[in-house]
Parts: C-alpha cells; sequence; structure tokens
C-alpha cells in the first residue's frame, strides 16, 4: 500500500514551501551573491563579452539541474507543444524559483518563437550600470538557465535579450525562439 | 531479446527479505542510455554480466514504450514502429508483472527513467517511484560534486533510497 509514499512527498513540498515564506531574506542574499559573482567575473575576465558568456555557460549548468527539481515539484503535466511550454515557464517557472510571474507575447506565425516579458526582477534590486560595463548583460544567467533545461526536454532553443532594464528600456525581454525538437534515439549501436 | 521465462529458470517468488528489503533491484538510465545507478538488494538470479544486463534493460524499456504508444487504441496519429518519439508523446505504460516479479517504471519528461523491480504481489508504486524521483532532485541533482549524465555515487542518496525501499510495501 502507498501510504507512505504520497506524505512523505507532501513533506518535501511544504519545506520548501516554508524556505519560500522567509523569501525576504533569501532574496537579498540571492540579489547580493548573484551581484558579488557578475563583479567578480568582471574583475577575472575584464571583456564584457567574455562576463556574458559565462553568465550564460553557469545558467545552463543551472538550468540542466533545475529542470528536474522543476519537474519533480511543480507536477505538471507534459506541454503538448512549444505555446504551452512558453506559458509554463512564464507562470510557473519563474514563479517558482524567483518569485515573480513573466507573461509570453509577440508569437510569430509558426508558433516557434516569442518573447517573455519579466515586470519585475529580483536580480537586479539595487543594482545600476556604470558606464564601463556598457554592453553587459547582467541577467544573462537566465537565457542560459532556460536554454539548459530547455535542452534536456528535447528543445533547443536560442535565446536572446531584446529589453533590458539596466540598459535602458522599461522592462525585461527575453526572446526565445525553438531551433529544433531533438527526439529521443536509441543510444546503442545495434552491432553486437 | 529475451524475457524471463516461466518456471524453467525462477525459483518460486522470494518471500521478503529478513533485512526487511521489499524489492529487489533498481536502475536509473538518462536519455543517452547512460546507466546511472544500479543497485541491487535481493537477486537470486543473474545471468548477464553488468554492461549487457543495463543493456538489455535500456533496450527493453526503449521497445515496450514505443510499442505501447503505438499500440494505442485512443490515439489518432498512425506513426510508423520505430519512429523516435519525443519523450512527451504518445502513452507510456508504467508496469508490467510476471508470475515472479514486477517491474515498475516511471520517466520524466527529462529522460530520466526509473525501474523498480519488486515482488509481484506490490501495488501501484507510481507514488514511490515519484518520491524516488523527489530523492534524486535533492540528493543527486543539487549535489554540486555531481556531474549530470554520469554514474551517481552519492553516500546520502544511497542511504535514503535504502531507507526509503525498505518501506515499501
Amino acid at each position: 500500500m502507498p501510504a507512505a509514499a504520497p506524505r512523505s512527498g507532501d513533506a518535501i513540498f511544504a519545506s520548501v514551501e516554508h524556505v519560500t515564506c522567509s523569501a525576504l531574506q533569501n532574496a537579498e542574499l540571492f540579489t547580493l551573491t548573484y551581484g558579488a559573482i557578475v563583479r567578480q567575473l568582471l574583475t577575472d575576465l575584464e571583456e564584457v563579452d567574455e562576463v556574458n558568456k559565462q553568465l550564460d555557460q553557469m545558467g545552463y549548468n543551472i538550468g540542466i539541474r533545475l529542470i528536474d527539481e522543476f519537474l519533480a515539484k511543480a507536477n505538471v503535466s507534459r506541454c503538448v507543444d512549444f505555446k504551452e511550454t512558453a506559458e509554463t515557464i512564464a507562470k510557473v517557472g519563474f514563479k517558482m524559483f524567483l518569485g515573480v510571474t513573466a507573461s509570453v507575447t509577440n508569437w510569430d506565425a509558426d508558433g516557434t518563437c516569442c518573447s517573455i516579458v519579466l515586470e519585475d526582477n529580483p536580480l537586479v534590486d539595487f543594482v545600476e550600470l556604470p558606464d564601463t560595463c556598457q554592453g553587459l548583460y547582467y541577467c544573462n544567467v537566465l537565457s542560459g538557465v532556460i536554454r539548459g533545461a530547455l535542452e534536456m526536454v528535447s528543445m533547443k532553443t536560442e535565446i536572446t535579450w531584446t529589453r533590458d532594464v539596466l540598459r535602458g528600456d522599461d522592462a525585461y525581454e527575453l526572446q526565445v525562439k525553438l531551433l529544433k525538437l531533438v527526439p529521443e534515439e536509441y543510444p546503442y549501436k545495434d552491432d553486437e | 531479446m529475451q524475457f524471463f521465462g516461466g518456471s524453467d529458470i525462477s525459483p518460486s517468488p522470494p518471500a521478503p527479505t529478513a533485512s526487511g528489503h521489499n524489492a529487489h533491484m533498481m536502475y536509473m538510465f538518462n536519455r543517452n542510455g547512460v546507466c546511472l545507478f544500479y543497485r541491487e538488494w535481493n537477486r537470486p538470479l543473474r545471468t548477464l554480466n553488468p554492461q549487457q544486463d543495463h543493456k538489455l534493460m535500456f533496450g527493453l524499456l526503449f521497445s515496450l514504450k514505443s510499442l505501447t504508444a503505438k499500440m494505442d487504441p485512443t490515439s489518432a496519429e498512425k506513426g510508423n514502429l520505430g519512429v523516435p518519439q519525443l519523450p512527451g508523446q504518445g502513452c507510456s505504460f508504467h508496469s508490467f508483472r510476471t508470475n515472479t516479479y514486477k517491474l515498475s517504471f516511471m520517466e520524466s519528461p527529462s529522460g530520466i527513467k526509473i525501474i523498480l523491480v519488486t515482488h509481484p504481489r506490490t501495488g501501484d508504486l507510481r507514488e514511490a517511484l515519484k518520491y524516488i524521483y523527489n530523492l534524486y532532485v535533492e540528493y543527486v541533482a543539487k549535489n554540486p560534486v555531481y556531474a549530470p549524465g554520469t554514474p551517481i555515487k552519492c553516500e546520502l542518496f544511497n542511504t535514503n533510497l535504502d531507507q526509503y525501499v525498505r518501506s515499501i510495501s
């Protein structure tokens, strides 16, 4: 009888909720930690383009692990198409990990390209970019996270920033473009 | 591909052992066929070396998934057998039972497959497999020392898993 199992699963979920209740302290620590990472990268790498690349790579490494946590905790059923995927990222994913809800707009005719718009972004609290850092995509870790996570569910995507408040725009907008779907292939060669 | 036969190979169904483990063994694979994890608690019969055993298990599941999806009477699309599918498409089976064991299966959309082999009178283990997936997330995915896509060598995962499996009936 599966009596023990659902309770334990619920216990995990409840403990996650408990952590997000002390969100205020955790959020600030998170924001400040992220800021420290970006500052250190700027000092180490000096080139703004290199820093952008590193942030994206870090985000990618986070995304490939985050996807399993998301799938385990969010209990969403499989997304039928890319439209549903984008909505899930914006409404469930961002809410779960950053505590903010994003919206999805600007769908193209094929349904393979859209924009995710963030009004609120906890990563950039207290942040102002100095003149020496023009060209820096401060939140580039987010694009890496989404790219990594989607790759683990068979979608190869290309993600770029089209609007960035730290660069003078009015919101954060990520363009997410589905390049191709990579179905699961039988991995072993048939010669043995 | 060989399936376990009837009476000529296997002994009668083993009763729960003195150590209290109700499961025989567990496998975990990722989408590329890498065997991330294998643990056995009670396996009296071993016919193949570990690599072949893992390949056989993975191949079995891969084919079963494909077959069950293609034979789905409620699905409208008529794909061809053998065409690769996305980990979300089609229906997916969750267990099969023989006279000597029951194999329960769960696949996440990210391609992580968890297989648990238990005695044949076990009930529906889908919740249990979900809990094991949660254990994987907490002790393996979140472990900074672990490199995704490689075999799992996390002591905490092993201990918690053993503890949990002991409680499954």
